[in-house]
């Protein structure tokens, strides 16, 4: 009884100061950069939100910068998730030639440093006249190692039986991946596609490397591009960081379970 | 029943065989990781590659030079390269297995039967995870903020001095760290609270029936069982340490006076704001090879071992 009420209570404290920072994000967001800085700081909603996103709207467009980043994430996390799928398929359900070293290859991108490629990259793009494209932000990482590795796993609890079932029926092999494989991969395929989103739209580096131009940005370089000047409109950041965190948080909120489980079937068998 | 006779019959039922193994068209393997591979090789191993041929030019300008080893001779000459490594490795070998344990005791925690609330608790801990790292670096920036942030003047009631947080060296690398274990603390969690209930449960009671105590029980049967996932995790923090970027670059720009300055920060001033891309290069293959050298250090150490 006292040793579960301690627990509970202890981690509820703790969960508390774990969870402040979100609180505040929301608070400070509704206030005008003087009264984030106020002494004592607003600890309560203020009512200057819709000014904060006017004044995000007017230095760095951010609609636009908004729509830049919802269409990369969703272009990104279909074209991402069939790739990383029908690779996991591959590797899982088929024997061929070559199929543990060229899947050794692939996980070698789990531990090669991102920063290893970026200035060759960057020249790639300018050759190819891609820099402020969608696709220069899309194309390179749509072979994510930890997707291909997470469907692979999940793939490979599929039954045998039931691709063979599918082949002696006749079913061709492309109708078979979308047919059979695909349906009861579906809490697997929620994870992977809660994590190229997450990914894709949080990512930082390789977009402030390749977008050149504001009207190019996405949510985390608009937000960083505010910062530094003496006059920084801090309110106007921490209303765009909560317009980027709080879509993110409540798609995890609702599909958490399937994140959840998704990672741990990546984590958990060796 | 006439399936059944028909499949029986020689000729089909061989090819049923076969196909059951290894599909008809042999191609098709192929065909499904080919995209994949395609995609890693142009936009993964060709960088990559190109990536070490660049670091032997030295960059000038627009002109590039053949200078074989002489930016690798540069970069051990360099004190502030040793700096940006040092820096990574005080965070390594402090905010890492602090982190780490920190994990496993929440996990442990949320596991426990005694617990109540726990969808509640659990999803408080694994929030920060889908925080963007720009968006919290900045939070925790203003948060901390010396003068007026909300932690310091929470401090204040409690009767602290303030803290130079960002502002002195030391404190900022603290700030940062703690940016870091709020971020990936429930992260690392939900892998162990994962490991630990694949756990089978009758060596926990195996366990209580030779009268072991919650210690006993924690240091022989959770310890060993969690020891192959403390290498994943081991691994994985280790390698996104030694490619910290986002967070000094957002909360603190390497600073005060380069001291949370690290590798990747140092790879990006080079090739993006001085446009030296040998050099960049250079740095990007030292931090690959360290990354290296370490993971099969940690390899050894932790993962023959059941």
């Amino acid at each position: 009884m006292t040793r579960r009420v301690m627990l509970t209570s202890s981690l509820l404290v703790t969960v508390t100061v774990v969870l402040v920072p979100f609180y505040w994000l929301i608070v400070a967001s509704t206030h005008r950069t003087a009264e984030v800085f106020a002494d004592p700081p607003p600890l309560l909603p203020g009512g200057h939100l819709l000014d904060n996103l006017a004044s995000l709207e007017s230095t760095v467009g951010f609609s636009r910068v908004v729509l830049n980043s919802t269409l990369i994430a969703v272009i990104y996390t279909l074209l991402a998730g069939l790739v990383c799928t029908m690779a996991g398929y591959g590797f899982a359900k088929f024997t061929f030639r070559g199929r543990e070293p060229l899947f050794g290859l692939l996980m070698l991108g789990l531990v090669i440093p991102s920063q290893v490629t970026l200035v060759p990259l960057f020249k790639m793009m300018l050759a190819l006249d891609w820099l402020n494209t969608y696709q220069a932000i899309v194309l390179p990482n749509l072979a994510l190692p930890f997707g291909i590795f997470l469907m692979r796993q999940s793939i490979s609890a599929l039954p045998d039986e039931l691709l063979s079932a599918g082949r002696v029926d006749g079913c061709g092999e492309l109708r078979l991946f979308w047919r059979v494989v695909l349906p009861p991969m579906r809490p697997a395929l929620a994870a992977l596609g809660i994590y190229l989103f997450l990914y894709q739209w949080n990512d930082f580096v390789w977009p402030l490397i390749a977008l050149r131009t504001r009207d190019a940005y996405t949510i985390p370089l608009a937000i960083a591009s505010l910062q530094g000047s003496n006059d920084t409109d801090y309110g106007a950041i921490l209303a765009g960081t909560a317009v980027a965190a709080i879509p993110m948080a409540i798609l995890f909120l609702l599909l958490q379970r399937h994140f959840v489980s998704g990672l741990l079937a990546g984590a958990v068998k060796e | 029943m006439t399936v059944l006779t028909q499949r029986a019959g020689a000729p089909p039922a061989k090819r049923a065989l076969t196909r059951r193994g290894r599909p008809a068209g042999t191609i098709a393997p192929y065909l499904f990781v080919a995209p994949a591979l395609l995609l890693f090789a142009a936009f993964k191993l060709y960088p990559i590659a190109w990536s070490f041929w660049l670091s032997l030019f030295r960059t000038d300008g627009a002109l590039q030079t053949f200078a074989g080893a002489a930016n690798y001779r540069r970069l051990v000459a360099d004190p502030l390269f040793w700096t940006a490594l040092g820096n990574t490795g005080i965070i390594l070998l402090v905010q890492v297995p602090l982190m780490l344990a920190l994990a496993m005791g929440l996990a442990v925690a949320l596991n426990s039967p005694l617990l109540r609330f726990k969808g509640f608790i659990r999803l408080g801990f694994f929030m920060p995870m889908v925080t963007g790292l720009v968006a919290y670096g900045l939070l925790f920036a203003i948060l901390l903020n010396p003068q007026s942030g909300l932690v310091n003047w929470a401090l204040g009631l409690a009767g602290v001095d303030p803290v130079p947080w960002l502002t002195d060296g030391l404190w900022a690398k603290i700030a940062v760290g703690l940016a870091l274990t709020w971020h990936y603390t429930g992260y690392n969690a939900v892998i162990y609270l994962a490991r630990l209930q694949a756990l089978p449960k009758d060596h926990y009671d195996a366990a209580a029936v030779d009268g072991a105590g919650a210690w006993h029980r924690f240091r022989h049967v959770t310890l060993p069982g969690l020891r192959p996932v403390m290498l994943l995790t081991l691994v994985m923090s280790t390698i996104g340490t030694l490619q910290l970027f986002d967070e000094p670059y957002v909360m603190t720009g390497g600073g005060p006076d380069n001291n949370t300055m690290t590798l990747g920060l140092y790879l990006y001033a080079n090739g993006f704001r001085y446009f030296d891309f040998g050099y960049a290069s250079a740095i990007a293959y030292a931090l690959a090879v360290i990354i290296g050298i370490l993971g099969v250090v940690q390899f050894k150490f932790l993962g023959d071992k059941p």
